[in-house]
């Protein structure tokens, strides 16, 4: 009989994630479209916030507006759902009255590159200890699939029938200009990589962005013409990305156009609240 | 006793309010276990599964779970 062998294969296999600690059941199920990457990206965010042992009261997630920034109404921790674009000024807020918290801003591409682009480069620039989480899906998937700041050239949108002609911005690249001390990149797709992405970046003291590229089926899938979310997650995630520790051994021609995944930038600059702290302590000392 | 009422076959928990019918989790699925029935998934053939995880990892409305 064989059943030993079964039996000790079994051991091997751990217990499914349970996510309902960290959720508001009564919420669920979300708003966000079948197939919407989101929802992927929220777990993997789930499973960091687990996995670097932080205490529910002890975190506050922030969003703005759209898709995206409907995260906080799922998640149970300190949350705020605030104005369009002005995520990380609420967020910077509650850091510096509070630095033992541990904000995360969870933030659409147009949210923050757009409507609230002022804010993330002065946020980058400050470097206090925020974890920005921006879910690119390169669409305004709330208001009706209008392209946004990192819409592909040629691709088409409610507004732009013919194929955008704008190019597009490149968060990592913007962040690491603006003086972002960790910019990373995931995608929904590499899900497992994107947590522990995630959680490096929620340990980084200083301005963490992760850049993590999901699908929108409903709007930039159909008008593109992709089959389904799955060919969307393969196309855009999974043949679109490549591991920046791949990138150097792999022909030239393979990396041409993709973006890369991982963490692309990583240095240590004096956090703004701890400089805040010591700027006040040193002049209280002096009278 | 043959082998296969040995094997202890793996439990997919589905919550059908919260499945919204994307099909990411029957495309990842290694071993072809899932099918839609109308807008939901559901389990065609348990023997199959490997328990690998791949449907609840990628499942984006927390909707399938696979215990052992």
């Amino acid at each position: 009989m064989s059943a030993p062998a079964v039996t000790e294969k079994k051991e091997k296999i751990s217990v499914p994630f349970d996510y309902n600690k960290y959720l508001r059941p009564n919420k669920l199920p979300h708003i966000w479209c079948p197939g919407c990457g989101h929802g992927i990206v929220l777990k993997a965010m789930l499973r960091a916030i687990h996995n670097a042992g932080l205490d529910q009261d002890k975190v506050c997630v922030v969003s703005g507006i759209g898709c995206s920034s409907r995260t906080p109404g799922y998640v149970d921790f300190n949350t705020l759902h605030t104005l369009h674009g002005r995520a990380l000024s609420f967020a910077t807020g509650i850091k510096f009255a509070k630095p033992d918290m541990k904000v995360i801003v969870v933030t659409g591409d147009g949210d923050a590159l757009a409507i609230g682009g002022n804010h993330f480069i002065h946020t980058c620039r400050r470097n206090i200890d925020l974890t920005v989480l921006v879910f690119t899906n390169a669409t305004y998937g709330m208001t009706g699939g209008q392209y946004s700041p990192t819409t592909p050239i040629g691709s088409q949108a409610t507004t732009s029938r013919y194929g955008s002609i704008e190019p597009p911005f490149d968060a990592c690249e913007m962040a690491k200009a603006a003086g972002a001390t960790f910019v990373a990149r995931g995608t929904a797709y590499h899900t497992l990589e994107l947590e522990k992405t995630i959680l490096e970046a929620i340990n980084h003291k200083g301005t963490s962005v992760v850049d993590i590229i999901d699908a929108c089926p409903t709007y930039f899938g159909r008008m593109n013409k992709y089959k389904s979310a799955t060919h969307m997650m393969e196309v855009i995630e999974k043949d679109g990305t490549v591991n920046v520790k791949q990138a150097d051994k792999l022909p030239p021609e393979k990396v041409q156009g993709k973006a890369l995944r991982g963490v692309l930038h990583k240095v240590e600059r004096p956090e703004y609240c701890e400089q805040y702290e010591s700027l006040i302590m040193e002049k209280a000392k002096g009278k | 006793m043959s082998e296969a009422a040995v094997k202890k076959l793996p439990r997919i928990v589905i919550n059908e309010k919260f499945c919204k019918g994307c099909s990411i989790c029957i495309d990842f699925c290694p071993t072809d276990v899932l099918e839609l029935k109308g807008n939901c998934v559901a389990v065609k053939n348990l023997e199959a599964c490997t328990r690998c995880q791949l449907c609840d990892l990628r499942c984006p409305d927390f909707a399938i779970q696979v215990f052992d």
